[in-house]
């Protein structure tokens, strides 16, 4: 007679009339004024606060070796060919785009100094960037996550581990290393890539190419680069970190925050691009030609 | 020796969710608790709390002169190692296998030898019945193997304070009794404190010296075993005994008009069951922390429902108890013998075997 189900159905019923303030105005006011507060303060106040956790936990003792040599190469592996697969077409078509407008302009002997730029300079960090945050910050978003649904995370803490410096800090250094070296690795590739291009497509001479490029490149632009390439490395690893710390909701959560991992990461790396590139042209004075 | 566990008024909620609210309790050291409670009343949550692992809003857990929720990062981390927990799922460490697992935090916290690590380790895996699994993943492995080894992970530093979320769900009828017989045994040895979530009634009937009950986002009660068990008040009484006539519905709570319908079918309450004897320690071994069987109702004037406190062989254990414990300690009570006493060791098939399923 009183089969439970059938009082689940009228309960809701009655559960309704009580509260009685459903879909009201000022509930959705509340709603966004708290959205709002959560995207403009309290997230990046958390996240602010895991970065000095983190470089807190950086110094403690021991360092975690093998867990950094094994995500070095774990991100080594699920990297370079990527890299080396974008970067050779980004540096033919720098090369050709740069070269063409230069050949209008009249200034071919240049076009070895152009690639420079736009290789070494800017578009050598850019891929990595993107290499990092797409392939090594989604991977190390996606581990964390599941370890934090799994209750893995929490199991660590029990045990009287602390996580930040078990798992976020070796995974956050390797990330810096191995854009160092992928940065190195993009560079080199896309120049010979564009010395290609430009030798062999657009009949420039490769004395002219070499010696415009000794003319302008320096070294503070490999610095630079190399700078930025291990911030945005470090900017990946924490925000993976972050977001996968926070990652809830089962499976369905981890997939959410890889995604915003990805998005978030990229739009940091291009904004941290733009600060250190403009940083750069205030401290580095030009080569004169 | 266990830690005594002292939570006063502790509130906890997320977002706009209130959990529960000013949760009072204290763990007796040494005893076994159990903590029930429907569904999503925030169990696992409390016993997160109790480590620390989430901040509750208001109140204060207190072991010893330490207040957990207000510790610094660094004595919190060492407060957690009197802790071991199995979580609701195992939470064991999905790219190690079962031994490394287990022997996680002996390499982290002990330097003792590996050979030394390894006896240790094959010793718990053997009492949780997962010897030969060693080299399995926890992916590769049931629901109830992973409870079985995150138990034997949160034992191999001999904790002071036990906290078990659901040991027996994903288990079969067969291993629960053990396990149960497990959590009693280790009880005796290790004399730790336990808090156990469950939502097995046998579990809850037969194994804790405490119990606790969580509904509508408070602590119904907490008290000793024959409080609860002998308790007339209607949540108790229908969670206790698992019954649909009660204020406990399919969502959380039932309306008053619901409650209404009831009363007028009649649905009566029924007769409180008799209250089951306490499970004891598998060798017959009194726990420190035992309490004596009827001590609680005859206290408190109440008279327990008709049966209670009998095993399956018909013993009353209110009459034997004062005889058995002469009988297992002849050394401590300084006379051996007098009336009734059984030479060598435990009465054969002691209450332990009626008591479990
Ligand atoms: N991290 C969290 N953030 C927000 N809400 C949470 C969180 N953890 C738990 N909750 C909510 O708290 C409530 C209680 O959850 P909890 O897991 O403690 O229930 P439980 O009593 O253990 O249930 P069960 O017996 O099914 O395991 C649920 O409504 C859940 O949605
Ligand atoms: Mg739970």
């Amino acid at each position: 007679m009183s089969a439970p189900g059938i009082g689940a159905g009228r309960r809701r019923d009655g559960d309704g009339g009580a509260r009685g303030d459903g879909g009201g105005s000022p509930g959705a006011l509340h709603r966004i004024g708290d959205g709002l507060a959560n995207v403009t303060v309290r997230e990046p106040g958390r996240f602010f606060a895991l970065c000095l956790d983190t470089g807190r936990a950086m110094f403690q003792w021991p360092f975690q070796w093998r867990e950094f040599v094994q995500q070095a190469w774990f991100i080594v592996s699920v990297t370079v060919v990527p890299t080396m697969l974008v970067a050779i077409p980004f540096g033919g078509v720098l090369s050709l785009q740069v070269g063409g407008l230069i050949r209008q302009l009249g200034a071919q002997s240049y076009t070895g100094a152009t690639a420079v730029v736009a290789i070494v300079r800017e578009a050598s960090p850019l891929v990595t960037s993107l290499l990092v945050a797409g392939a090594a910050g989604s991977a190390m978003c996606a581990d964390i996550g599941s370890r934090k649904i799994r209750e893995e995370i929490d199991a660590m803490e029990v045990l009287g581990i602390n996580p930040l410096h078990r798992l976020v800090v070796p995974r956050m250094l390797a990330c810096a290393f191995v854009a160092l070296f992928l940065n190195g690795l993009v560079s080199v590739v896309g120049l010979v890539g564009g010395y290609f291009f430009n030798v062999m497509l657009q009949d420039g001479t490769p004395g002219a190419y070499l010696a415009s490029f000794n003319a302008i490149a320096q070294l503070p632009d490999l610095v630079q680069a190399e700078v930025k390439a291990f911030v945005f490395g470090i900017t990946a690893g924490l925000v993976a970190a972050y977001k996968g710390l926070n990652a809830k909701g089962g499976p369905k959560g981890v997939g959410d925050a890889v995604n915003q991992t990805v998005v978030i990461t990229f739009m940091l790396l291009f904004v941290e691009n733009f600060l250190i590139s403009t940083l750069y042209f205030q401290l580095v004075p030009s080569k004169g030609m | 020796m266990g830690v005594e566990i002292r939570v006063e008024g502790l509130t906890k909620s997320f977002g706009r969710q209130t959990i529960w609210r000013d949760v009072s309790l204290t763990l007796p050291a040494g005893e076994i608790s159990v903590l029930l409670g429907p569904s999503g009343t925030g169990k696992s949550v409390f016993l997160k709390s109790l480590v620390g692992l989430l901040k509750p809003d208001r109140g204060h857990i207190w072991i010893g002169d330490r207040d957990l929720p207000r510790l610094r990062e660094s004595k919190l981390y060492e407060t957690r190692k009197l802790f071991g927990v199995l979580f609701q799922d195992g939470a064991l460490f999905g790219s190690m296998n079962l031994y490394d697992n287990i022997a996680f935090p002996l390499r982290e916290h002990t330097r003792k030898s590996e050979s030394e690590v390894r006896r240790i380790v094959l010793g718990k895996m053997e009492m949780v019945g997962l010897l030969g699994a060693e080299k399995k993943l926890p992916g590769e492995i049931s629901g109830g193997m992973k409870k079985r080894a995150g138990l034997a992970r949160a034992l191999v530093l001999d904790p002071e304070i036990l906290l078990v979320d659901e040991p027996d769900s994903g288990l079969d009828p067969v291993r629960t009794a053990y396990l149960n017989q497990l959590i009693v045994d280790l009880n005796a040895q290790i004399d730790a404190t336990f808090l156990i979530v469950t939502h097995d009634i046998n579990t809850a009937r037969t194994v804790p010296d405490n119990i606790g009950l969580l509904f509508r986002r408070e602590l119904v009660m907490f008290g000793p075993r024959e409080m609860l068990l002998s308790s007339e008040e209607p949540v108790v009484r229908q969670f206790l005994n698992a019954r649909r006539v009660g204020p406990i519905g399919m969502s959380e709570e039932k309306d008053v008009s619901e409650l209404e319908a009831e009363a007028k079918m009649g649905h009566d309450p029924g007769k409180l069951p008799p209250i089951p004897p306490q499970l004891m320690a598998s060798d017959g071994r009194i726990r420190p922390a035992q309490h004596v069987p009827g001590a609680w109702c005859a206290a408190h004037g109440v008279t327990p429902p008709p049966g209670s406190f009998i095993d399956d062989m018909g013993r009353d254990w209110v009459e034997e108890w004062p005889r058995y414990v002469a009988s297992m300690a002849p050394a401590a009570a300084g006379t051996t013998g007098g009336p009734g006493h059984v030479p060598g060791g435990p009465p054969p098939g002691g209450p332990a075997a009626g008591a479990g399923r």
